[in-house]
Parts: C-alpha cells; structure tokens; sequence
C-alpha cells in the first residue's frame, strides 16, 4: 500500500508563503480592514502547518490547537472590527496613518 | 490523487491570498479572502482534518467574513466623493519596497530552514484520524480545559465588542 501522497515540507512551503503575503499585506496596506485580513491570512497559515504536523506525527494535537487559534481569531476580529467603529466615530477615515493621536 | 489535488489547490490559495494584498476596493479583499479561505478548506481536507474543514467553512468564511464584510457595507467611505480614503495610499514608494524585500527576505529564510530540516519518518496515519468522533473525543477529555477557557475568551471578546462599538448615551 503505496499512495503518493504529498510531502509535509510541500505543506510547510504554502504555510510559509501564506504567512509572507500577510505580512506583506499588514506592512503595506494602509487599510484598518484590509490589515485585519492580512492578519487573518497569517492565522490561517499557521493552521495549515498546525495540521500538516498533525498528520505527519499521527496526533490530534494540533487540531485542537487549530481551533484554539479559530477561537482567537474570531474574539480578535470581533473586537478589532469594534475598535475600528469606535474609532470611524471619532474621526470618518480607516486609514492607518491618520490615527496618530498617541504621537506626541 | 492527493498529489493531482493539492497543487491546483495551493496555487489558487496562493494567487487568492495575493489578490486580497493588491486589490485597492476592500470589498474585492474579502471575497478573495472568502475564496481562499474555501480552497484552504480543501488542503484540510486533503489532511483528512474534516472538523476543521468544516469549521473552517463555517467560522471563517461564514462568520468572520460575514462580519468583516458588515462593517465594510456600515462605514461605506465611498459615494462622498473620496475614493481616495480606500486606497492603500502608496505614496511612500520606497517604504513599499523596502517591506517587499523584507518580506522576501523572511520568505527566501523559511524556505531555506523548511529545506534544511528532515522529515523523512512519517508517522502511520490511523484509520479514523481526523474524523468528528477523533477529534470530539480528544476535545472533551483531554483538552476540555482549554475548551472551557476558550468559551470564557469568547463570552470577553462579545462583552467587549458591545461595550467598545456601543455608542455613547449620556
């Protein structure tokens, strides 16, 4: 029984890719929202190597640990997206570099 | 068969994941960002993770980018004739390049680590790995702490979301 299958470090390769668009993305993008989704790419990213060790050592782990980061993720984007409304209430604009108020 | 699946499908998350970075309307963002979201479902799929395909699909496609896509529809910067207000304001040219080199960067050295390292003794995959029934199990006995804590972190997270996005009533 010989099933081609494909090897974890093909898996690790579109992780880490991922990781890097997101990266690209929080440090490029100007956008509140569109960097809340560049962070949620980076989450997803390290899911999908979470669950390429998971298959590649036979344990459950680091599923459960996958849907710890859903977890997080979704309380993070829930109060994100609150802080951005609170924000657009003080001042009509979600770009990032109008919000410098803390600069002294 | 894995192999004839896998690649089609890591390209597409690829090429979607980059479409959530270039496009400027964010709109155009998150329905890439659904989109990548789904094919990502496929590679856990693959994986033989059905609990976490299925919450990814529900979760993240459904939940997250419903909200995210709610609070693009509520503040709804265009029609007041600032479209410039949702560009990515590429103004500093050499910010933006220098963060792509940084970003190769970091991509060329975690290849280059993923090549170093050896993974050549895969583990035997059970027969019901990944299933609802594996992974439910493992939740509620072994993990059934952190499944508690997660609940808590989650009631924190609504708590402070209505409180932060509440407007102020005097």
């Amino acid at each position: 029984m010989n099933i081609e299958t494909v090897p974890l470090t093909h898996y690790l390769f579109l992780s880490a890719t991922l990781f890097v668009i997101g990266v690209t993305g929080v440090l490029v993008k100007r956008n509140a929202i569109v960097v809340f989704m560049s962070i949620e790419i980076m989450l997803n990213a390290v899911n999908i190597s979470l669950i390429a060790f998971d298959r590649y050592l036979n344990l459950h782990d680091g599923q459960i640990f996958s849907f710890m980061v859903m977890c997080v993720a979704a309380a993070e984007v829930s109060v994100g997206l609150a802080i951005i409304i609170s924000l657009f209430r003080n001042k009509p604009t979600t770009n990032l570099d109008d919000f410098n108020i803390m600069k002294s | 068969m894995e192999l004839l699946i896998f690649y089609p499908l890591a390209g597409i998350c690829i090429l979607f994941a980059l479409g959530v970075v270039i496009n400027n309307s964010p709109i155009s963002s998150a329905i890439s960002l659904i989109a990548m979201m789904l094919c990502l479902a496929g590679v856990f799929i693959l994986q033989q993770a059905h609990f976490i395909a299925i919450l990814q699909i529900i979760i993240y496609a459904g939940a997250i980018m419903v909200l995210f896509m709610f609070v693009i529809m509520l503040l709804n910067l265009k029609g007041k004739g600032e479209d410039d207000k949702w560009q990515s304001r590429d103004r500093n040219v050499l910010l933006n390049v220098l963060s792509g080199l940084l970003a190769a960067g970091i991509l060329y050295k975690l290849i280059s680590i993923i090549n170093e390292a050896k993974f050549n003794s895969p583990a035997l995959t059970s027969e019901n790995f990944g299933t609802v029934r594996e992974v439910g199990t493992i939740l509620f006995t072994e993990f059934v702490l952190p499944f508690e804590v997660a609940s808590i972190l989650l009631l924190v997270a609504m708590i402070g979301a209505v409180v932060l996005a509440k407007s102020k009533v005097d």
